[in-house]
């Protein structure tokens, strides 16, 4: 799945799970800070992503890297980002 | 079951790591404070309770899952139906499979049945946490022992 098809897919998810808008969802989203999506919802998109692309998305990981400074929030959190992980993700279980 | 200490299950019947899937034994008591307002002269025990035995079984499979390093707290509740009413003294059994071993949540499917009919089930989502504090963490592994939970799992933690 090229990176532009894996953020259709993503956006389609947030907007069908949060009640987003389609029109409103752009790659240059920030999950939380531009969408409103609290962390239960962001649990809700996180299985689904993690069932429609067969991965385990390491948001521990994640987190803890934004946390204490390794990464910037938006690496994962803005919908390209988090696209591109995906695909990373996807290409590594093979 | 002790209702008014949340201990709702009495004990693992058995648990399968491999096809994650958990079944525990509970016996509702005689007698409970619970009891006496829902309802008063119709002892039925509370759906909300039926949920909480659910979670509580789901999240020890959870839990075992996780060799006990991490603590699976309710986050969402999904599809709840309440079949029929669960009585004092009543024995049940709740089965609970994991749909998904997700990073710092996880989501399961449970079922109560009695009798072999089914009375209850449930979608559980949990939120998987480090615990918060050694208390909570001592506490919950004396409930694993009461419970059944191997102690080889509790030695790793």
């Amino acid at each position: 799945m090229s990176d532009s098809a894996t953020y259709e897919k993503v956006a389609d998810i947030i907007s069908e799970i949060c009640g987003i808008d389609r029109a409103t969802i752009t790659p240059q989203s920030h999950a939380i800070n531009d969408l409103g999506i609290d962390s239960l919802d962001f649990l809700d998109v996180a299985f689904a992503i993690d069932k429609a692309f067969g991965i385990k998305m390491p948001l521990e990981q994640w987190t803890q890297e934004v946390n204490q400074g390794g990464v910037y929030g938006e690496e994962y959190f803005v919908l390209e980002g988090l696209a591109r992980n995906i695909d990373k993700l996807v290409a590594a279980k093979g | 079951m002790r209702l008014e200490y949340f201990q709702m299950v009495d004990r693992i019947a058995a648990m399968d790591l491999a096809a994650r899937t958990i079944v525990v034994d509970c016996t509702l008591p005689q007698e409970s404070p619970i009891f006496e307002g829902h309802f008063p002269g119709y002892p039925i025990l509370p759906g909300v309770l039926m949920i909480e035995t659910i979670a509580q079984a789901g999240g020890w499979l959870v839990m075992a899952g996780l060799r006990f390093r991490q603590m699976a707290f309710l986050a969402k509740v999904s599809e709840a139906k309440m079949r029929s009413f669960l009585t004092p003294g009543q024995v049940i059994q709740v089965e609970a499979t994991q749909e998904h071993d997700g990073s710092g949540y996880a989501v399961l499917s449970g079922r109560i049945r009695s009798g072999g009919k089914l009375v209850a089930e449930a979608g559980i989502t949990y939120r998987v946490m480090d615990f918060p504090n050694p208390a909570l963490r001592q506490g919950l592994f004396e409930v694993a022992r009461r419970v059944g939970v191997p102690e080889e799992l509790l030695a790793d933690a």
